[in-house]
């Protein structure tokens, strides 16, 4: 548990030292709130929309991809590490595997809440109205697990490619995931091919349970579906982040 | 024809000798945006990915009542994406220019006995030749998943020609703030920016459906006036007046561009 912490106050250092570092983490997903908002508003219109404000309606895409570039920038760290050679002196630590992957993921969630509270601040400045604290404070978790989730698949990529250059590979990857699910529109009102990824696609149950902060509410039906889907990306990304740290200990 | 009008009409070999540098030095370019993926990755794959999105994701909006006439969304968003892949062609060429100057390769240019403007021009011919891919792959996904060219071959190289232009264009911003900051990172500190361009333009939803002050701001917006010129050969067919002001907004940031390019080479020699 201690390496765990010391890990994660490391990773929290390189914020608190370098904080100009977290502006495009704040940027981009305040760019894409507004400009969205901007550019497909007009969607409410379509009849069976959930919501007549597209920017509430999208806010929880910003927060997810506020979520998945914090956990991109842990597998971006963890490659910088693996170049400079500092990872290969915490493999000969007697730090556990186990903890040697919780601190740097969970370190994603604690970085996360910054980005995620300005993008929130944001788009409550111009007008999103919030559906009460527990809506908030279920979203800000489901946010923080997810980026968690996201550094394991980044440690994954970290740890195949041991460069930084995989750096697009991590952001868009996560990105991705969270854009082709109902983040522009209810899943009624995508258009074919799209629906059924959108259908089939687990990250669109997390982004509904975020989307109980600005849209639907809390409700039970939104919040287990989310939770589910997130124990079980966690889970696939989580064994296979913590086989390759296993492989790249033991090349052989 | 007498032989005196002949030598006039024979280019000088001052021009030969800077075209054949320029031809060189664009194919040098290309050539390093063909062997580093993490250059070409952003023109092609990142756009064709956003197409996806906002195709599928956004596709109900031509049953919005003012939208305009097209025969589907996809039709409609091609033009998004191709000006989308060009200004990151003319980032992408930016971030090279700067990593050739990092390099020192800028520098071994500089001290050749080239003209200084044909180092600039190199990389925007290769800029160009990018957003030229950048168009046929556009309409080739476009023509693969049912869109419909609506002015045919002749409105397709259109679209591929504005392209070209287009990219150079932006080209110009890129080279000029490699030029001034000559490092690389800050070249790709200005990827945001080309999003704050397109979102504030007819892009990839029509202008009039925009919210303000998106709405008014895309009214002015150069990147309306181009994204427009190209969609009008897909959804419509050719017509004088959105080409004409397609052409003149690619001119004036042609101009810009160019005229920023030149004070930053001048900035650096000086330098």
């Amino acid at each position: 548990m201690r390496g765990t912490w010391l890990l994660m106050k490391r990773a929290l250092n390189e914020v608190i030292r370098v904080p100009g570092a977290a502006i495009p983490g704040i940027m981009a997903p305040a760019l894409f709130l507004l400009g969205l908002t901007a550019v497909f508003g007009k969607l409410t219109l379509l009849p069976g929309f959930s919501t007549n404000d597209f920017m509430a309606f999208i806010l929880p895409v910003s927060v997810m991809q506020a979520a998945t570039f914090s956990g991109a920038a842990t597998g971006v760290n963890l490659a910088r590490d693996i170049e400079q050679g500092w990872f290969d002196r915490l493999y000969v630590s007697p730090l556990s595997r186990g903890s040697l992957l919780a601190g740097h993921v969970f370190s994603a969630s604690l970085r996360a809440m910054m980005p995620i509270t300005a993008v929130i601040l944001i788009a409550v400045i111009f007008g999103v109205g919030i559906q009460g604290v527990d809506g908030l404070l279920l979203a800000i978790v489901i946010a923080g697990a997810f980026a968690a989730t996201i550094a394991c698949y980044a440690v994954i990529l970290a740890l195949r490619f041991r460069t930084q250059q995989a750096a697009p590979l991590m952001q868009a990857g996560g990105f991705m995931m969270v854009l082709f699910t109902t983040s522009y529109a209810p899943l009624e009102l995508l258009s074919g091919w799209f629906q059924e990824i959108a259908r089939y696609n687990p990250v669109r149950f997390i982004l509904e349970g975020v989307r109980q902060m600005s849209v639907y509410g809390v409700d039970w039906s939104h919040t287990w579906k989310a939770v589910v889907a997130l124990a079980g990306i966690a889970l696939v990304f989580g064994t296979l982040a913590m086989r390759g740290l296993n492989r790249a200990a033991d090349p052989a | 024809m007498s032989t005196a009008v002949a030598a006039r009409l024979r280019p000088s070999p001052g021009l030969v000798a800077n075209a054949r540098v320029v031809g060189a030095l664009s194919m040098r370019s290309l050539k390093q945006a063909f062997r580093r993926p993490q250059f070409l990755a952003p023109i092609v794959i990142f756009p064709s990915l956003f197409l996806a999105v906002n195709v599928g994701g956004a596709g109900r909006a031509t049953d919005i009542p003012a939208f305009p006439d097209v025969a589907g969304f996809l039709d409609f968003e091609l033009a998004g994406a191709i000006v989308q892949a060009t200004m990151l062609s003319a980032v992408s060429g930016g971030i090279a220019l700067a990593l050739d100057i990092e390099s020192g390769f800028m520098d071994r240019l500089i001290a050749s006995p080239i003209s200084r403007a044909a180092i600039v021009v190199g990389r925007l011919a290769s800029t160009a030749v990018m957003g030229v891919i950048a168009g046929v792959w556009f309409i080739a996904i476009g023509l693969i998943f049912g869109a419909e060219i609506k002015a045919g071959v002749p409105g397709a190289l259109l679209v591929i020609v504005l392209a070209a232009a287009t990219a150079s264009a932006w080209g110009g911003f890129g080279a000029a703030l490699a030029l001034r900051s000559g490092t690389a990172s800050v070249v790709q500190g200005v990827f945001p920016l080309v999003f704050v361009i397109i979102f504030l333009s007819s892009a990839f939803f029509p202008g009039n459906l925009l919210l303000e002050p998106a709405k008014t701001i895309s009214d002015w917006n150069p990147m309306s006036f181009i994204a427009e010129a190209m969609r009008d050969p897909i959804v419509s067919g050719i017509s004088g007046e959105p080409l004409l002001e397609g052409v003149l907004a690619i001119a004036g940031v042609l101009a810009l561009g160019a005229g920023l390019s030149v004070w930053g080479l001048r900035k650096r020699l000086a330098g």
